[in-house]
């Protein structure tokens, strides 16, 4: 690689992780007990389970409107906007309501137990450590432009690992592989577990930073896709206002017929007229497959809320099958602990070479210097020369200008 | 180096990206097998190849003492 082209990318690993490198500590550290929300939220009792029943019990399923009927009962002033069984377990449901329609963060979650209609908990989803957590990982509490901020930073953050690739070669050609050279200068010492471990995490690092990005466009996708496909479907509603409460039909029905129209398939959610992922004159009800894969997709089924005949069941485009399956892969909660474990090891490390990286530009040295080699400046054996610990960059530069000599 | 000038790209191509390509398809192939199971081998292999990386990564960053650096051609 010649000097110039290595001092370009250099420039570019440099500000590409400049300007992300605060927030993407931000989002390693929150990220990792988001890692484990489920088993924290059992550790702090947080997490809903229904009591246990006899076998013949456990079966039995209340209908669905009675399930609305006893959650909005609590909340007589609010509107339900959706219900979602447990994923793990689905003797639970979920009622969300909230003030209007529209998407808010002022919701109330009512845990319904599926075999009875019987509330079991009003879980506070929207407060606490895990919350802030959260929110501090998602939008930083500025909703969707915090999204896509986030999102312009994990786009950095992608590009910061490209060039980190593309850098690798000059400073590690004449290096074994793995090696940290301890006994030196520890910028030396930073700089190769910089190295070590950006390239060790290298895989996972891009896949969870593109999807964590993919994620941030969440709800524009939505969006694009109501107005993408639902236009063309709710043609004939046009100009009908939201079907009142009072007018709409069986919620169960309406799932009934989605699923015989569905067969073998549960469930995801349901999202009621008016709401984001619905239309003003349907219940969606979502569906998953069986499958290990086919559960992380959906498709959804539109229910005329008044006739609960069914419109349509679009099948999803790809960029939101993208978005779905961009999820667990960013989320890392589809291999069970281990997996789980993994994750967050590979966190830790990502964390490491994010701040040691930062180290590394703070402990930089006098940028005059950078590319005027040191002393004989003649081909060392031991790589990229420190010939001086305040310098980061000239040490490979040499060691790819002797490199292209010798080939 | 002149002795090995014949061999010299493509050992030295191997010698530089052999273990970060390993590591890599590793890392792709569980991010991948734990997709299409749900509790089952898939989820094993995934295990396995997400935790080879790490291992390498403690490894070499704590474990292994003493200096490696690469002898001279």
């Amino acid at each position: 690689m010649k000097a110039k082209s290595i001092k370009q990318w250099t420039w570019v690993h440099k500000w590409s992780s400049l300007v992300c490198t605060a927030f993407m500590l931000l989002l390693c550290l929150t990220g990792l007990p988001l890692i484990f929300h489920h088993e924290i939220g059992h550790l702090l009792g947080t997490e809903v389970e229904p009591p246990p029943m006899s076998a013949e019990a456990d079966r039995q399923r209340v209908s669905l409107d009675q399930v609305i009927r006893n959650a909005h009962a609590l909340h007589p002033d609010r509107v339900v906007q959706f219900v979602s069984p447990d994923a793990d377990d689905d003797r639970v449901l979920f009622v969300t309501l909230t003030p209007t329609p529209a998407p808010t963060d002022d919701f109330k979650s009512v845990a319904v137990d599926a075999r009875n209609g019987q509330v079991l908990a009003q879980p506070k989803f929207d407060e606490g450590f895990m919350w802030i957590m959260f929110k501090l990982h998602v939008d930083l509490f500025a909703g969707l432009a915090g999204k896509l901020f986030l999102g312009f930073m994990g786009l950095l953050l992608l590009v910061a690992i490209v060039s980190g690739v593309v850098l690798y070669s000059p400073f590690m050609r004449k290096l074994e592989f793995g090696t940290v050279r301890r006994e030196r200068r520890p910028r030396l010492k930073w700089l190769d577990l910089h190295n070590l471990l950006g390239i060790v995490t290298l895989v996972w690092a891009f896949v969870v930073g593109a999807t964590g990005m993919i994620n941030t466009w969440a709800d524009l996708l939505i969006k694009y896709w109501q107005y993408d496909q639902l236009s063309h479907i709710l043609q004939p509603y046009q100009g009908q206002p939201l079907v009142a409460a009072g007018e709409r039909a069986s919620v169960q029905k309406s799932v009934d017929v989605a699923l015989a129209h569905a067969p073998h398939s549960k469930v995801s959610f349901i999202a009621f007229p008016g709401t984001a992922f619905s239309s003003p004159h349907h219940n969606t009800v979502f569906l998953r497959g069986n499958e290990p894969l086919t559960a992380k997709l959906l498709q959804p089924v539109l229910v005329d809320a008044k006739s609960n005949e069914i419109t349509a069941a679009p099948a999803m485009p790809w960029y939101l099958t993208a978005l779905l399956v961009s999820q667990p892969l960013h989320f890392g909660d589809y291999g069970g602990m281990p997996m789980q474990i993994l994750w967050a090891l590979l966190d830790i490390a990502t964390i490491i070479v994010l701040g040691s990286g930062l180290y590394l530009w703070l402990k930089r040295g006098d940028p005059a210097h950078e590319h005027t080699p040191r002393g004989t400046a003649r081909p060392s054996p031991d790589g990229p020369t420190p010939t001086g610990d305040r310098l980061p960059e000239p040490a490979p530069v040499v060691a790819a200008s002797t490199g292209a000599r010798s080939a | 180096m002149s002795r090995h000038s014949t061999h010299a790209p493509s050992s030295s191509f191997w010698r530089l990206w052999g273990w970060p390509l390993v590591l890599g398809v590793l890392t792709a192939v569980g991010l991948v097998s734990a997709l299409f199971s749900d509790g089952g081998a898939g989820d094993v292999l995934a295990w396995i190849t997400l935790g080879i990386p790490v291992v390498v990564g403690v490894w070499h960053g704590w474990c292994r003492r003493g200096n490696r650096v690469h002898a001279p051609d």
